[in-house]
Parts: C-alpha cells; structure tokens; sequence
C-alpha cells in the first residue's frame, strides 16, 4: 500500500483574501454610509481587520460619520492616481486599530474613476484585510458600476417605504447572477408598523426575497452618534448598537438570530418576530 | 355624534401599508414587465404554441403586449386564427416543435390570473382586434429580482443545450 503523504490544503500556500462586501441600495439617503460606519467598527470590534472605502466620489461622507474627517491627507483617487501610496491614504481609525477608511475624493468626479484600476486597488486591500467594505454612492451610474466591480458580495440596505423597495429590487437585477446579496432593512419603526402604517419586514421581503442579514430602527440614537462622529454600534448600551453588532457577527459567519428592534418611547423590547406582519 | 356619522357612513379607508404594498406591487410588476423583452419572447413563443394545437394561425401576424391599466396590468395577445384543426379532444400531452421545447416555462417573470380570463369585450370592438379575438389576461404576480436572475441563468443554460441540440440535429442553432 502507497504511503499517504499529508499535503496542507491548497489555501495554505496562497494568502487567504478578505472578501470585498459593497453596501448599496439604488436610492439616496437610505443609510447606506451610516450602515457602513456600523456595521465596519461593529466587525473591527469583533477582532476582524476592516477597511472602508468611501467609493462616492465627489460626495465625501464616510468620514465624518465616523469622526475621521480631520486625518483625511489623501484619497481614493490620489491612489488610483499614483499621487500618494495606500499606506499613505489609509487613515487609522481613533478607536480600533482594526479599522482603516479610505476617503472619496470631495473635488471629483465619479467618472474620474478608471474601473480596471478600482478592481485592482480592491484585490490589493483584500491581501490586507479581512473585510473591505465598500460604501456605494446612490444611483446605478457610473459611480454605482465602480463599487461593485471590485466586490463579490453584496449588502442591499432599503427602507420600508414603496421608492426604496423599488429601487433595491432595481438594484438586485443589476448585480452579477452568481451572487446572493443579503439585506437590511433600515429605519424601521415598529409602532407604525403595529399600526398599519408602514410596510413591515415580511411585506418588504417578500417583494425581495433575499437572505436577511439584519433590521434596524429608524431612531434619534443613530443621528446623534453621526453628529458626534462615533458609530452606534460601539455603544454597549443602545438596543440598535447592538442590532449593528449582530449583523456583523452574521455577516462573519456566526449563526444569530434576527435582532430585536426596540419600539420607540415605551422602553419595550420587541421581538421582531411580531413585527413581520403588521395588520393586514 | 357627527364623527360618528361620519365613520358609519364612510368606512376608514384601509391602513396606508395595504395601499403602500398594492402600489408596490404594481409598480413592480410594469417594472419588470418592461424590463426583459426575452421573457415576452419566450412568452409569445409559448403561447402561439399552446394555441396551435387547438386552431391555426398565423404567427407572423401574432402581437403579445401587456397593457397597464389603472388597477392592473394585462397582457393582451392578438393571433390571426387561419383555420380550425381537425380534432375534437384536446391532446393528452404538449407536443411542442423543436425549438420550443428548449423553452421553460418556469422561466416566465409573469404569473396570471386564470380565472378571470376573459375575452376582453373592449378589444373585440376595435376592428382588427375582433377579427383577431384578442385575449386580455390580467397580470397578477411578480417575481422577485432574485428569482429571475436564478431563472435567466436557468434559461441561458436551457438555450445554449437546444443550440447544441439543433446543431446535432443538423438544424441551424436559435438566435
Ligand atoms: N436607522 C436610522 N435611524 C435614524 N436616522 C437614520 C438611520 N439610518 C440613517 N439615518 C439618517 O439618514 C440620513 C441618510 O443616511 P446615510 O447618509 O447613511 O444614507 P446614504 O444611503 O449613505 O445616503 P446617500 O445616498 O446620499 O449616500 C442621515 O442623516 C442618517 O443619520
Ligand atoms: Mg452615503
């Protein structure tokens, strides 16, 4: 009988490759930069290493939500550009080593973006993190083609409204076949809902009809974290940190359960299950 | 007292949600309905089929479009019938020709509403339509992005086996 000589698995001799999640939605102003932020410091908290890339050139966000703006020395196009190197650009976060940003550029254009290069410079952060979260600007241009061409997953983040719902279905049918993109829906708010006056988490996926990653609130707490510049997901105490925190314990793998999703003003946790269906 | 003659007389309108998911619903539907001219292809395709084996047509005269209309979408077929088959039972099986079997039906983004299939009394006025019998079919569900993109690679997998298949065969592959 042949001798069987135990080989390390093929993985062993390539370095392993983050994976490269662009946060996208269609429609404007839905929380895809704030889901970003939270979900990022939530995953570099975890103990991943984690970058994020502002890819809304022109639109610069990322980082003044997370507090960062006054490191900002150099952008995404200044790499793409060769004008300054990835180390040089990379701001470190003030609370996690963990965490990098890369700024967009405020002064450009989207269509300054050579794609070939942004999928490269995408391939060289996923040789460096664990985690390269890609934050994508509105729309399904040119800027929504540039994010999504160095990704190879996908998170779509919609609101329980009729346009976002619409959008994000739009958004989907243009995302490559072979993926399976997953979904948050943000600004929830459980009394409308209860009510009968917002479109519930079951009315919105089963228009969607993908996997879902996680619900957040539509609450106060959310804009006054941005305001100060320190993302939700960091406070221990707040129920909607902690549905940021769940998302990225799913998204690295962990088997969790949908979060709970506090109802405003009545100090009740609810559990998301009643929250599915909303009255008829 | 008046608000509540007010509420016996009209009913609360129903929560903002129904009509919020009603109106998705058809905004998606003509969404999806005008964004894949394969999918009304394949359609076509199927329906002239399933109508040959009943009458004769004429297919190069045959139209299939879906008309949106203020509560509903339908989808309205125009076939110029040439003459009448020969056979009083339906066929047991679909005896399709060739190059529609390679056709899935599973791949069609529209679901209908068989039941109130109807001949649509207001086409039949129009003159061509009525000697056409144009059939108007509401359009009562919609399938999920994620579902047509596991469908259209299904379909792309179906179309390129029937070329290989045409071309065995020694018949020029489909478009
Ligand atoms: N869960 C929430 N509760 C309350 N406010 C929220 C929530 N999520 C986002 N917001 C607020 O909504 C606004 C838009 O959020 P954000 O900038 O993250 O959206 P976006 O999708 O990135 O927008 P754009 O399309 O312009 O890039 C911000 O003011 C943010 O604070
Ligand atoms: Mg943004």
């Amino acid at each position: 009988m042949e001798a069987r000589v135990e080989r390390e698995p093929a993985r062993a001799s390539a370095p392993p490759r983050g994976r490269a999640i662009v946060i996208t939605s269609g429609k404007g102003g839905v929380g895809k930069t704030t889901t970003t932020a939270n979900v990022g410091a939530a995953l570099a908290a975890l103990g991943h290493k984690v970058v994020l890339v502002d890819a809304d050139v022109g639109l610069r966000n990322l980082d003044v939500v997370l507090g960062l703006e006054s490191r900002v020395k150099f952008h995404l196009l200044d790499v793409l550009e060769e004008k300054a190197t990835l180390d040089e650009a990379l701001v470190r976060d003030k609370r996690s080593e963990n965490l990098s940003l890369l700024a967009a550029a405020q002064t450009r254009e989207k269509e300054d973006v050579v794609t070939a290069q942004m999928v490269a410079l995408m391939e060289r952060l996923r040789e460096r993190f664990e985690y390269v979260l890609i934050d994508c600007p509105a729309g399904i241009e040119m800027g929504f083609k540039n994010a999504i061409a160095g990704a190879d997953h996908a998170i779509v983040v919609c609101t329980p409204e009729v346009s976002a719902v619409r959008d994000a279905d739009r958004v989907v049918g243009l995302l490559p076949n072979d993926w399976r993109p997953q979904l948050i829906i943000n600004r929830l708010r459980p009394l409308l809902v209860k009510k009968g006056k917002m479109l519930s988490v079951d009315d919105v996926n089963g228009i969607l009809r993908l996997p879902l990653l996680g619900v957040i609130a539509d609450e106060p707490g959310v804009i006054v974290a941005t305001n100060r510049g320190e993302p939700l997901a960091l406070d221990a105490a707040s129920e909607t940190g902690a549905a940021y925190r769940a998302i990225a314990a799913k998204l690295a793998g962990a088997d969790i359960a949908a979060p709970s999703v506090r109802v405003p003003g009545t100090g009740f946790f609810s559990k998301l299950g009643s929250l599915f269906g909303g009255r008829a | 007292m008046l608000d509540f003659l007010k509420t016996l007389f009209n009913p609360p309108p129903p929560p903002s949600s129904t009509t919020a998911k009603e109106r998705l619903r058809l905004v998606l539907l003509s969404d999806h309905l005008s964004l894949s001219p394969e999918t009304l292809a394949a359609l076509k395709a199927d329906l002239l089929a399933v109508i040959s084996r009943y009458v004769e047509i004429d297919s190069s005269h045959a139209d299939v479009t879906f008309e949106h209309r203020e509560n509903d979408v339908a989808v309205l077929a125009s076939i110029p019938i040439t003459g009448v088959r020969e056979r009083t039972q339906p066929p047991a099986q679909a005896t399709l020709p060739l190059e529609m079997s390679a056709i899935d039906t599973e791949t069609h983004a529209v679901q209908i509403d068989a039941g109130s299939e109807s001949v649509d009394t207001q086409a039949m006025n129009d003159t061509n339509a009525s000697e056409n019998g144009a059939t108007s079919t509401p359009v009562t569900g919609v399938v999920s992005a994620a579902t047509r993109r596991r469908r259209r690679k299904k379909a792309q997998n179906l179309a390129n086996r029937s070329n290989a298949n045409a071309q065995q065969l020694g018949k020029p592959a489909q478009a």
